[in-house]
């Protein structure tokens, strides 16, 4: 049983403050991930459940017992830092049994445990080997391998794949997934790629500038976006965003004209508008499909297009100099310079506030 | 017959390489030569015209102990600078510890004044040093000299220690820390190896520093405490032909030193320029 | 349900939001600096307070129960004594002309070694090798082995080359002096160099080349400019020691013939040691120590402000 409490904690070094008020909830067994942009204080608040960083006030609670002051050895936590932070003089095998040595467990058991540890990695063959004879994915690799022997209750990554190379990261990613299911370790792991966010996690934290902008599973976080920072940071194109005025709202439905000129119809709550308040219209790229011009919603000018063999992303211009992105199929032959019109799929759009807040949609309160 | 810029570039690196070692000869020259003295009779190495050939003998360094003592006052030296740079490592390395890895803002300031102390010149405190030595029984002791060599030599081994923690990435320690290690093995199983041939240098450099030093050890010795370089300078009122010995006697002193100064210089530079030089 | 009011205290820190264990740190930290600190501190107050005791009273080892307040008087007899004009002008040109010599073949050599070529480091292991000689051998080498007007070396030379030899130390006593000091300083500046040449931006020298520059233009517009803050570090590193010369002219010379090779630090170990006058050695001593304090004022402001940069 292993979950994890944050109440209200706050970091500040010297006057500037990191992170501003953070409550949260890890359950057992979770795979949580912090994502968010670089300074929006996701690895200091990691490195504050691990104990390497002074926390200025609030509690970490880890299964009801408060860990807030006690030292980062004794919370039972194991860390992979971004460099590995292998011990440079110490072989594989010594490097992976340092914590159990310093625990004073005998040496059969640290043997057992070292051995099943790296037969799960696969790093059996190396266990003599120093780690500047290792490859980068090797590195990776005993640094997990720490982690696992000394079966810590919550496994902390700090954007453990970035110094990889794209197909190793793959690959790697993989891994971990299997290794979360294998071990049905609690893991909390850091990146600012937020496929790895996608792919990897059970329950997404975005942050920015020390705040938790929403949680939730990845799936909820892509389709129902409580901001639109969380809407314009999950998704790769990013969604697109144009402005607009409210024309008309109910409790079921608004009404809004676009500055880039369509009118649409939105099925989402209207209650907290009026007519003639400020939105966002969201759409994402997939959502928008490509017509003659004059015969969709509204009309565009091409700027570029680039084609990546399994799709076409076509960058456009509305007639009030706002940009779309749209995902289209890769056959598709879209001229520079030229007009074409857009179609967007209505019930996968979003409607942003004026503060940038999501406009609940109908169906939330439904399904 | 015009070169090709291929030929002309190995002339200039050849020509260049020729002149670079006239002139490392050159200066390399006088030790060549101190070297090649010790190893003529006395009656050789005052001969005129000086001769380059001549049959070596090693007469000299034979009966190196039994004219000058040499035993003893090498001992001197080895007791006083190990003794000294011991004691100075020993109170450098926390010391560099803390201001590396519990920075402070006063951290800078304390440096800069540790490295200020060694550029107070010798003489200005000649006067009451003496004093104070005459009146401690310290005059004419190897306890005397080794306290003032550790606190010669202690702004030099704390700062380099310090810039070689420093180079030590600060996730391998937080990872001892995850891993369960206190502060005592954070430094004795993490820290300490890692900077084994950092720490190797400053304790070369304090080596050299002390048995090289020819101030202190000429005022505050006679016999008793004095090292090496008290022994050389005696030779400067010298009884007889003594030129072979004088050159034995330099070459077995200086030895030792010019072979730590050659496999360490690339750390000298660190320790010597207070890092401004990299 | 944890109240904000537990929560606050959970979290146990003083007024100033600093927290036990920051102040632990510390504390630890204080205590692994503070035998250094507290020697260095006893070792410059006590030695200097000292002299400024002495260099009031007139108090000489051979007549100790004479002593009294004398004020400035000491000052004043070490300004006014014969050797003190000799004292200060050959220390300004033992320092002055090592230092020349020294950054001017510097940066003549470590240019030249430069250049990979077959033997270099063997090159440069000879060339930084005076360094390590102590001082004493230093001076005796090359007062009886090499300058020695009758078998020295030089001597040998110039009469091959059919000229009278020179006797150095009787006629030219400070230049042989210079000679010795340069010699054992030269390598000093040469490694501070070097080590500053290999951090030259190979690429902006490509770059000039390309644009036409000479191997005279690349010296004096790339290279001497990247070199000067380490000449500047050699010239004050330099300056500090070199005004405390002591060993070479103890060892050779005695200050002397006459006063032609005393300079100010030898002037005071001579006062002191020789003629057992305290209150007038720590006068000078105190001299000295301004000096080299106003040496150190500049070397420290161009070192000092980033000894604790990242490496």
């Amino acid at each position: 049983m292993s979950n994890l409490t944050i109440k209200n904690l706050r970091k500040s070094y010297g006057d500037t403050e990191i992170l501003k008020g953070i409550d949260l909830e890890v359950e057992d067994h979770d795979f949580v991930v912090f994502v968010g942009p670089s300074g929006c204080g996701k690895s200091t608040l990691l490195r504050s459940i691990a104990g390497l960083e002074e926390v200025t006030s609030g509690q970490i609670l880890l299964d009801q017992n408060d860990i807030t002051d006690v030292a980062p050895a004794k919370r039972d936590l194991a860390m992979v830092f971004q460099s590995y932070a292998l011990y440079p003089h110490m072989s594989v095998g010594k490097n992976m049994s340092f914590a159990l040595e310093l625990a004073g467990e005998s040496k059969d058991v640290i043997a057992k445990k070292v051995a099943s540890a790296a037969e799960i990695l696969e790093l059996d063959k190396l266990l003599e080997r120093k780690p500047k004879d290792l490859s980068g994915g090797q590195r990776q690799r005993v640094a997990i391998g720490r982690s696992i022997v000394r079966n810590p209750k919550i496994f902390l990554f700090d954007e453990p794949l970035s110094n990889l190379d794209a197909s190793l990261r793959v690959q790697m990613r993989l891994e971990l997934a299997r290794l979360h299911k294998d071990l049905k370790a609690t893991m909390i792991y850091v990146t600012h790629d937020q496929v790895e966010a996608m792919t990897l996690a059970d329950k997404v934290v975005v942050l920015n500038a020390g705040k938790i902008e929403q949680v939730g599973s990845p799936i909820e976080l892509y389709n129902r976006p409580a901001n639109m920072f969380v809407a314009g940071f999950l998704g790769m194109p990013r969604m697109s965003f144009l402005t607009a005025q409210v024309a008309s709202c109910t409790d079921t439905y608004v009404t809004i004209k676009l500055d880039a000129g369509a009118e649409l119809t939105l099925p989402v709550q209207g209650h907290s508008l009026s007519k003639g308040s400020k939105v966002t219209f969201g759409i994402r790229p997939e959502h928008i499909t490509v017509v003659e011009e004059n015969a969709g919603m509204i009309n565009t000018s091409v700027d570029a297009s680039e084609h990546i063999g399994s799709d076409t992303f076509c960058y456009v211009k509305t007639t009030n100099n706002e940009d779309i992105t749209i995902r289209t199929q890769s056959d598709c032959s879209v001229v520079d310079n030229s007009k074409i019109g857009l179609e967007f799929d209505i019930s996968q759009s979003h409607l942003f506030d004026n503060d940038g807040i999501a406009i609940a949609t109908r169906t939330t309160s439904v399904s | 017959m015009l070169l090709t810029l291929k030929q002309q570039r190995r002339l200039h690196t050849v020509a260049m390489g020729a002149l670079a070692w006239l002139v490392a000869l050159l200066i390399f020259f006088p030790i060549f030569w101190m070297i090649l003295t010790s190893f003529k009779t006395e009656i050789e190495a005052f001969a005129t015209p000086p001769s380059l050939f001549f049959t070596p003998t090693l007469e000299n360094y034979i009966t190196i102990n039994e004219r000058s003592d040499y035993f003893h006052f090498a001992w001197n030296s080895v007791v006083i600078s190990f003794t000294s740079t011991i004691i100075g490592m020993l109170i450098a390395v926390p010391a560099a510890y803390s201001m590396a890895f519990f920075e402070t803002k006063r951290t800078n300031f304390t440096l800069q004044w540790m490295l200020s102390t060694k550029m107070l010149p010798p003489v200005g405190v000649l006067v009451p040093i003496y004093l104070l030595f005459k009146d401690f029984h310290l005059l004419d002791s190897k306890t005397g000299l080794i306290i003032i060599y550790t606190l010669i030599n202690l702004p030099i081994m704390v700062w380099m220690a310090y810039t070689y923690f420093k180079e030590v990435p600060k996730d391998i320690l937080e990872a001892a820390r995850i891993d369960g290690a206190n502060m005592l093995q954070e430094i004795w199983r993490i820290l300490l190896p890692m900077t084994k041939g950092g720490l190797a240098s400053t304790v070369l450099l304090s080596l050299i520093l002390s048995w090289n030093e020819a101030f202190w050890s000429l005022n505050l010795t006679a016999y008793n405490a004095a090292p090496l370089t008290s022994l050389i300078a005696s030779y400067s009122s010298p009884e007889g032909l003594f030129w072979a010995k004088l050159s034995a006697v330099s070459t077995l002193a200086c030895a030792p030193i010019l072979i730590f100064g050659w496999i360490s210089q690339k750390q000298l530079v660190r320790g010597l320029s207070f890092g401004a030089v990299k | 349900m944890d109240t904000l009011a537990s929560i606050d205290k959970a979290k146990e820190s003083d007024s100033t939001g600093v927290s036990n264990a920051a102040k632990k740190n510390a504390l630890i930290s204080f205590f692994m600096v503070s035998p250094s600190v507290i020697l260095l501190l006893v070792w410059m107050i006590i030695p200097l307070g000292m002299t400024i005791y002495f260099s009031m009273m007139n108090y000489n080892l051979l007549s100790p129960e004479d002593t009294w307040f004398v004020g400035w008087e000491n000052f004043e007899y070490f300004i006014t004594d014969d050797g003190f004009a000799s004292g200060v002008t050959n220390t300004l040109i033992l320092v002055g002309s090592v230092l020349l010599i020294t950054v001017v073949f510097g940066i003549l050599i470590s240019v030249l070694v430069n250049i990979p070529f077959w033997g270099q480091g063997i090159v440069r292991v000879m060339l930084i090798s005076p360094f390590f000689i102590m001082p004493t051998v230093n001076a005796l080498v090359w007062k009886n082995l090499l300058l020695h007007p009758v078998s020295g070396v030089f001597a040998a030379i110039s009469v091959f080359f059919g000229y009278e030899p020179i006797d150095w130390f009787s006629d030219y006593p400070l230049t042989a002096i210079v000679i010795i000091v340069s010699w054992q300083w030269l390598p000093f500046a040469v490694l501070l160099l070097m080590t500053a040449m290999q951090s030259l931006d190979q690429e902006q020298q490509e770059a000039a080349r390309l644009d036409g520059a000479s191997s005279l233009d690349v010296f004096r517009h790339l290279t001497l400019p990247h070199l000067s803050r380490a000449i500047a570090v050699v010239v004050m590193i330099e300056t500090i020691f070199l005004l405390s010369i002591f060993a070479e002219i103890f060892t050779t010379t005695g200050g002397g013939p006459g006063y032609e090779t005393t300079n100010l630090a030898y002037l005071i170990y001579s006062q002191a040691l020789l003629q057992y006058d305290v209150g007038m050695a720590s006068a000078g001593g105190l001299i000295a120590v301004i000096l080299a304090n106003i040496a150190a004022f500049f070397l420290v402001r161009i070192v000092g402000k980033n000894l604790t940069d990242n490496t």
